[in-house]
């Protein structure tokens, strides 16, 4: 057999393996939007849930996802960032930074559920902040932490070297350097980690169902103060997100219609998770061409 | 074959020749003293004591990996995380490799230029003015006023005077290289450094960029390190043959393309070698 046959036949074998690869994603895509699609509604997308009748919503858990995710980026974030830039920027190589990074790799490589107990533990039982909004941000915080310092990381790591020379040469310190050359440059890969890691975020379920918790009180949209206990923004209640809400109607879900509304919340995950990886590409697109860009 | 002739002449060789400039009268504005370079155990420089002429254009020649960079990164104490650097460099008489030296302000005095244009991710304009916006020059007049003397002074003005608001990043190679130098000259230093700026552009902005540089030379003094011989001569004043981490030779730059004292430099500029 010649290098010409062998090549073609090496070719035609990644081309099925990645083949095969999007006809399992477009399958799977294409069966939970088919069968969830249909659900869709207003009414769906805004009403309350219901224990034990038909025509229940995910209003509620809708918003819990976006106030958690909220949340949680709101801390996690900020940590990522400093410590990205602490490990790429200033850190050299010796025991502390490995450690550091290894410590990060395994973080990033531990169970979700794992992350869970370990917050219902610690934060829902020891700082006592019981299930609720806070306990499950600081559960997706450190779900989320790892792998957001990592991914900025390597946006920082994008950024040229000739880039911080360029800075220092022109008389400028480190900091002055990172934060008015390199991050402005790297500002669009940045946000598309961020943005993709909100995504995983949105649709995490393990590491919230002991932290967040299983119930959706209902909410009186009209009521922002955070003090209240019905307002929305109270970080202190309870808080099913979309994702748990999915996992508990098939495990344990009595209401006639639960298969219905399981499709339905799925579709809704899947969409929202979709419309977070194109508004990545979009956004960091669009940031590139216009820092580049005549 | 070696004539008795030709082993006459290189015995009458020397193995350095480096002429002190403050010896003939020039006005010296930085000079090096047992300047050695250590990139961890490795001693890239260990031989580079040299007088730089105030106004001058000097050009630093040599094979690459000979430590022109290494040496030219440490006038600046760019090599500050890099590598370690002992002896004295000493800058209008104070010695700036001393720990107690404000190493930025000593940078905004010595700037640099690098061999591969790097403008930053930000307009044309801001590229020159933010570097300045950061040292508090903020009113808005005085920093058009300095972003166009800059970008005229590095011949880039005529091109680009309509499109300040315009990235950076879509000019040029010659073009982001020009301004890379106005961006250098805009915080006002005495000296320029700049390490091959022409080696990757084409001939055509390399001469564009030595005309500059030759207008340059009345307002600083302008170190260069160039692989290219014809640039060396065409716009140096003085010429430093770097050789394995030593100055094998230092002199004018007619005296050391026309008649080098070191059989290595003459190697060297005339092609034999390197
Ligand atoms: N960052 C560095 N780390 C370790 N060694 C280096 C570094 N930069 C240069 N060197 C070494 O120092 C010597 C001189 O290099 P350099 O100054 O870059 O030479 P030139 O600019 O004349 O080509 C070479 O042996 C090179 O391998
Ligand atoms: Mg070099």
């Amino acid at each position: 057999m010649n290098s010409k046959t062998q090549n073609k036949i090496a070719i035609g074998a990644l081309y099925g393996i990645a083949g095969f690869v999007v006809l399992i994603l477009l399958a799977l895509l294409g069966y939970i939007l088919v069968s969830g699609m249909p659900q869709l509604s207003w009414h769906f997308l805004t009403a309350p849930a219901k224990a034990f009748l038909k025509g229940g919503g995910v209003g509620v858990q809708l918003f819990n996802s976006f106030y958690l995710l909220f949340l949680a980026m709101l801390i996690s974030f900020p940590i990522a960032l400093g410590a990205a830039i602490y490990l790429y920027e200033y850190a050299k190589d010796n025991w502390l930074t490995t450690t550091i990074r290894t410590a990060i790799e395994i973080l990033s490589s531990l169970p979700s559920v794992v992350v869970g107990l370990f917050g219902f533990l610690f934060f829902v039982v020891k700082l006592r902040l019981g299930f609720s909004i806070l306990s499950g941000a600081f559960a997706l915080t450190f779900f989320n932490l790892p792998l957001l310092t990592r991914s900025i990381e390597d946006s920082l790591r994008t950024i040229s070297e000739t880039q911080r020379e360029g800075g220092l040469a022109l008389g400028l310190s480190r900091w002055e350097t990172v934060t008015k050359v390199i991050l402005p440059a790297a500002v669009p890969s940045i946000l598309t980690g961020v943005i993709l890691s909100a995504g995983r975020v949105f649709g995490e379920a393990a590491a919230l169902i002991y932290t967040a918790g299983q119930s959706a009180p209902a909410l009186n949209f009209m009521d922002w103060n955070p003090f209240n206990i019905s307002s929305p923004l109270n970080p202190m209640r309870p808080a099913e997100t979309l994702a748990v809400h999915i996992w508990k109607i098939n495990s344990e879900g009595i209401m006639p219609d639960a298969k219905a509304i399981s499709s339905g919340s799925s579709a809704v995950l899947v969409l929202a998770i979709l419309i977070f990886n194109f508004a990545a590409r979009y956004l960091g697109k669009r940031l590139y061409k216009r820092l580049t860009s005549a | 074959m070696l004539t008795s002739n030709d082993v006459r002449n290189e015995s009458a060789m020397q193995e350095r020749h480096v002429t002190q400039l403050s010896a003939v009268g020039e006005e010296i504005i930085l000079s090096t003293r047992n300047l050695h370079v250590f990139y961890g155990q490795h001693e890239a420089l260990f031989e580079g004591d040299l007088e730089f002429a105030n106004h001058k254009i000097t050009a630093l020649i040599g094979p690459s990996g000979s430590g022109k960079s290494t040496f030219l990164r440490s006038l600046n104490r760019m090599n500050d995380r890099i590598a370690t650097v002992t002896g004295e460099i000493m800058y209008r008489g104070v010695d700036v490799n001393q720990p107690a030296i404000d190493v930025y302000e000593m940078r905004r005095r010595v700037g640099m230029v690098f061999q591969r244009p790097n403008p930053f991710a930000k307009s044309i304009y801001d590229n020159i003015a933010f570097a300045l916006q950061l040292r508090g020059v903020t009113d808005r007049h005085q920093l058009d006023e300095i972003v166009e003397t800059s970008l005229k002074q590095a011949a880039l003005w005529e091109q680009v005077k309509d499109d300040l608001n315009k990235s950076a990043l879509a000019l040029s190679g010659g073009q982001a290289q020009r301004l890379c130098i106005a961006r250098a000259i805009a915080v006002k230093p005495d000296i320029l450094l700049l390490d091959e700026p022409a080696s990757a552009l084409d001939p055509v902005s390399t001469s564009q960029l030595e005309d500059t540089l030759l207008d340059l030379k009345q307002k600083y003094t302008i170190i260069i390190v160039t692989h290219n011989m014809q640039q060396a001569a065409r716009i140096s004043d003085y010429t430093a043959f770097f050789n394995a981490g030593r100055v094998l030779e230092y002199d004018t730059t007619s005296q050391i393309f026309t008649n080098p004292q070191v059989k290595i430099t003459s190697d060297y500029v005339s092609g034999n070698f390197g």
